[in-house]
């Protein structure tokens, strides 16, 4: 029985003491799933797990507080179930997590990218799932794209493929961690110089049409209605269509996911004029590793980094001034 | 005390916009001091004056540099020596994590510090503020965020 099929069954024996079961569904294109509510029996058919179901299924979970939810996840998934549950967000013994372990999700601008001589992503007909490769059928032709070129980057730097925490899983548990984080991506934009580096943002950053997409798919991003971005008195951002505005609150959510944020890349994905804000995010994720040796979304009864402090700090080095 | 000191005023020339950040009852009290004993300052930084270092949202910070700020300094009591006993050992974490988004940003770490000065060390708030505001100087004015240059044809069209 395919690993889809095992999670099904699951599903379908825990869909009875639950509200309702947190997966993926058929999107609004083959190349695309969307997070799917299962409530009854006949909505687990549709169910899809693997390469497309690159959303974060533990961004719904605040919601649900106070109810019993099933959810299935990725190990990045997991990451965040686990931050939302040593933050007290969510309660333990409110969520019946089932794992399976991940072979990496696509990234959908680097597949339409690798279409586009082809022709649109969205009129892809058929899509299949090789060992190391995609098969799409597009404007009658048949197109294979090798899996390593159109999978996320988050998922070539993934320690944690199956899940960090889960109730039931299905398949092997991966053992040894495939991936090391090498900070690849910030090396990068690291080697320019600091005022190219802030030319860069300029120039990003003035593309933000300010939709707050990138808040909204955050799993950690709980405020909702009382966003700083979004309040009048202490005014944190001006109505302005300025990038330093758009740059400040980029800042503002790189800075209350400090020592919060999984990695999970949710940010990014949601932004429709791709700006890799998730940078930010992760420069104060390295920064609060190298510091506090913590990474968020590993262990539920882990202090929060920002939250403690020491008498005397090991590698905080004071001023000789 | 005398009020000659022997350090002189970081920059006679052109002044730099300096955000100081001060907590009540130590830095806030040195700087204070320093003023009672005439000792001689740059005049570049402004003083924001709040209850503990441990008020100090990281986003302070960043509010103030990307509004223009040349650099901004944090001072509060000394580690063990907070009024309200740890406020300021939440800062230094805080405060230690987010200097670390500074290169990411393109701005250099340099334009921000964060140190702790007592209410009787007048001299050694001198020193700081000194320090400080000739670190700015060498490092000159912060560049500024321009909204979408590439559309500066549209706005000489628009004006002309």
């Amino acid at each position: 029985m395919s690993t889809q099929e095992e999670l099904k069954q699951i599903i379908l024996k825990v869909l009875p003491e639950v509200e309702c079961v947190i997966g993926w569904g058929p999107g609004p294109d083959p190349l695309r799933a969307s997070p799917c509510f299962m409530r009854a029996a006949p909505d687990v058919d549709s169910f899809v797990a693997g390469p497309l179901a690159a959303a974060n299924t533990a961004l719904f979970l605040p919601e649900y507080k106070g109810k019993k939810v099933a959810l299935v996840v990725k190990g990045c998934d997991s990451r965040s179930v686990v931050q939302l549950i040593s933050e007290n967000l969510i309660k333990r013994d409110e969520v019946i997590i089932i794992g399976f372990p991940c072979a990496g999700v696509l990234d959908e601008n680097k597949v339409a990218a690798r279409l586009a001589p082809y022709g649109e992503a969205g009129e892809v007909g058929q899509v299949q799932f090789g060992a190391s490769e995609l098969k799409v059928s597009l404007a009658g032709q048949e197109l294979s794209l090798p899996l390593a070129d159109v999978l996320a980057d988050k998922c070539g730097r993934c320690k944690y493929p199956g899940a960090v925490l889960s109730d039931h899983f299905v398949g092997d548990a991966p053992t040894a961690p495939p991936h090391q984080d090498d900070f690849k991506d910030l090396a990068e934009l690291e080697n320019m110089p600091l005022e190219e580096r802030f030319r860069f943002w300029e120039k990003e950053m003035s593309r933000c049409i300010r939709c707050y997409a990138c808040r909204n798919a955050c799993p950690l991003c709980v405020c909702r209605d009382h966003c700083v971005a979004s309040s009048r008195e202490p005014r944190w951002l001006s109505q302005s269509d300025g990038v330093r505005d758009k740059l400040m609150f980029q800042v503002v959510h790189a800075v209350h996911l400090a020592g919060r944020c999984t990695g999970c890349g949710e940010c990014q994905r949601a932004c429709p004029v791709h700006i890799p804000v998730l940078l930010l995010k992760r420069a104060l994720g390295r920064a609060v590793g190298q510091l506090f040796g913590h990474a968020a979304g590993l262990d539920a009864n882990a202090a929060p980094p920002l939250l403690t402090f020491q008498m005397e700090e090991n590698n905080i080095k004071e001023r000789e001034w | 005390m005398s009020s000659v000191t022997g350090e002189k005023p970081a920059s006679a020339a052109q002044e730099l916009r300096l955000v100081g950040f001060l907590c009540n009852w130590c830095s806030y009290g040195g700087a204070d001091t320093a003023g009672v004993g005439r000792f001689i300052q740059p005049t570049d930084l402004r003083i924001v004056r709040l209850p503990c270092s441990g008020r100090v949202n990281p986003l302070f910070i960043a509010k103030a540099l990307l509004q223009g700020a040349d650099g901004v300094l944090v001072s509060g009591c000394h580690p063990r020596d907070c009024h309200y006993a740890e406020g300021n050992f939440y800062a230094r974490r805080r405060l230690e994590v987010f200097r670390h988004l500074l290169p990411t940003l393109g701005i250099d770490p340099r334009r921000f510090e964060y140190t702790w000065v007592s209410a009787s060390e007048g001299q050694r708030w001198q020193h700081v503020v000194s320090r400080f505001t000739e670190q700015i100087h060498s490092l000159g004015p912060a560049p500024r965020l321009q909204d979408a240059p590439e559309l500066d044809w549209l706005r000489a069209e628009a004006v002309a």
